[in-house]
């Protein structure tokens, strides 16, 4: 297995100074069930930096009223905030302007604003939209739903035994009929990174728009939208350590102005009568009705923490938290993990002999271990794999070899109930 | 929680996990249905043969589920044996408020017994999350009785 980063600057580990980011969290020292909390299902949703907490308290407090719509001074400090964090996001993402980062949900509704408004409009029957066989359900249901409303055809690109996206499988899929290839950048089980620079070029042969999950792939590698040059990279919050309740949909502009509202209702029109609308350009396009205001203030001042500890010295340490509970893990008899690309995050799906993994986790939780037991919303990959459930531990910035070793410990527990 | 979970895990309920009872489609069955729990995927289907009584003759079934809901599943295809619908219907209401922490304090004569073995499942009630395993079997087996084709845990 090759461990490796975009770019390691901190190539010290040292550096990074791991108890003063969990002091960060105040999550992380809570106990559960007797034990000191060791939370290894960041991959579901990460816990949340006292910044981004106070940020946001501060921002209910003292700068709150609706957005776009008051001449008064609080409205304005509200609509400020509002859009500085979304040129956050954009500088975050380096996109060539604030005008391309909408809000939304979370990543489901991303993908779904995607499916609705270019796949509705812009695909008809008989054209091909590929998808990987990791999917999560949130891009695959999405684009089933447009396969029965327009008559597309869904597309698989396999992966290997190991979790390796298949690169020529992929190219052997595309063809005239491709028109849109939506891919996650990292699996939410395997852990897999996926060559998402090679699958936007590729797709490009043949004219295809692409859009990225970019869910799990942004927390640990960051994207840079404009060498990517995909068409569509879409990311949730709450996974970034920042608020539940907002996500981002980037689109190149051209494209998004393109598109019909997904949505209708206040803040996206220009004109309104009874006759008909006209609607503005994107982001307010997209953005009907009151948007998530405060969370869009906690998503920038989450972004602003990862920048300050810099996402590259994250990756660094996700890959030694991944290195070491790999290695912690091979010693337990029985257990096998499921996910060994060549090139993967710090998420470990494992199977203990033939233990559930919803007993796995119910007695790890007595002994203070958190993880998530179940199909990780990726069915068709479960199926891929012969299981119908898997345990995942998945790992973030502020994960510690202690929180591992309770892992380890608590897996033995188990093995010992189940003689 | 260590005690509450060796109550949840005891010998019975592990020994029922790995060596299921019943664990078969029973010949002449006539009735089956599909239990699934969409947050973990597990998936059982109960069979019946269901006499033209109403009574169930034989039971079974097959599938693939996490301990807790094997366990339950093994232990109500025994019990519901010679049992009438509105019976099993019965039954379930018990074990249902056993699972859930609720007073089953008064439990008809007849249904002693089997409410008696089904007991080591109670250390469920201590783990809300799990009370689903230990249902699935039972909503399955209504759904086949009823003439159903699936039950879902939610």
């Amino acid at each position: 297995m090759v461990f490796e980063t975009k770019n390691k600057i901190s190539p010290n580990i040292n550096d990074y100074n791991i108890d003063s980011i969990r002091d960060d969290f105040p999550a992380l020292s809570l106990e559960c069930n007797g034990y000191p909390l060791s939370f290894l299902d960041s991959g579901a949703s990460a816990q949340k930096p006292s910044k981004v907490l106070e940020r946001m308290d501060h921002a209910y407090r003292n700068e709150y009223a609706n957005v776009h719509r008051g001449a008064y001074t609080l409205s304005q400090q509200a609509t400020d905030n509002y859009e500085n964090a979304r040129k956050t996001v954009a500088d975050f993402m380096n996109a060539k302007s604030s005008d391309e980062i909408i809000f939304t949900r979370n990543v489901t509704s991303a993908i779904n604003l995607v499916a609705h408004s270019y796949g509705r409009n812009f695909l008809k029957a008989g054209d091909e939209v590929v998808i990987s066989h990791m999917e999560h359900h949130a891009n695959i249901v999405p684009w089933q739903l447009l396969r029965d409303a327009v008559g597309i055809e869904l597309k698989i690109a396999p992966i290997d035994d190991a979790g390796n996206f298949l690169l020529d499988d992929f190219e052997k899929i595309l063809g005239p009929k491709t028109k849109l290839v939506a891919i996650t950048h990292v699996s939410n089980v395997l852990g897999t990174i996926v060559p998402i620079k090679k699958i936007v070029q590729l797709a490009k042969t043949v004219d295809a728009k692409v859009l990225i999950d970019g869910c799990q792939g942004i927390v640990h590698e960051g994207v840079d939208v404009q060498s990517l040059d995909a068409d569509f990279y879409a990311f949730t919050g709450h996974k970034l350590y920042g608020p539940s309740g907002i996500g981002v949909l980037w689109g190149k502009l051209d494209l998004l102005n393109a598109m019909p509202p997904y949505e209708g209702g206040g803040d996206m029109i220009e004109i309104v009568t009874f006759e008909k609308s006209t609607f503005r350009d994107a982001p307010a396009r997209f953005e009907a009705g009151t948007p998530p205001i405060i969370e869009a203030v906690g998503l920038a001042a989450a972004i602003d923490y990862i920048t300050s500890i810099g996402v590259n010295n994250i990756a660094t340490h996700e890959n030694h938290m991944l290195e070491y509970a790999t290695s912690c893990l091979a010693e337990i008899d029985g257990l096998r993990i499921i996910g060994n690309a060549d090139k993967k995050i710090g998420i470990i799906s494992f199977e203990l002999d033939d233990i559930h993994p919803h007993d796995i986790s119910t007695i790890i939780d007595s002994k203070g271990v958190a993880v998530r037991a179940g199909h990780h919303c990726a069915q068709p990959l479960m199926e891929r794999y012969g299981v119908p459930a898997t345990t995942r531990a998945s790992f973030g910035m502020y994960t510690s070899e202690g929180d591992i070793d309770q892992l380890a410990d608590a897996l033995k527990y188990a093995k010992g109930i189940f003689g | 929680m260590e005690d509450d979970l060796r109550e949840l895990y005891q010998e019975v309920i592990l020994d029922h996990g790995k060596n299921p009872r019943n664990f078969a489609r029973p010949q002449n069955a006539n009735y089956e249905a599909n239990g699934n729990n969409p947050l973990c995927g597990d998936k059982l289907t109960i069979f019946v043969k269901l006499g033209a009584d109403n009574i169930i003759e034989d039971a079974g079934f097959d599938g693939r589920g996490c301990a807790i809901s094997i366990a339950s599943a093994s232990m109500m295809t025994d019990i519901v044996k010679g049992r009438s619908i509105e019976q099993v219907d019965i039954l379930f209401g018990i074990f249902h408020r056993m699972c859930t922490g609720e007073d089953i304090s008064e439990v008809p004569s007849e249904f002693e017994d089997d409410i008696d073995k089904l007991m080591v499942m109670s250390g469920v009630k201590q783990f809300p999350m799990r009370v689903k395993c230990a249902t699935l079997g039972w909503h399955a087996m209504q759904a086949a009785v009823r003439g159903d084709e699936i039950a879902s845990s939610e």
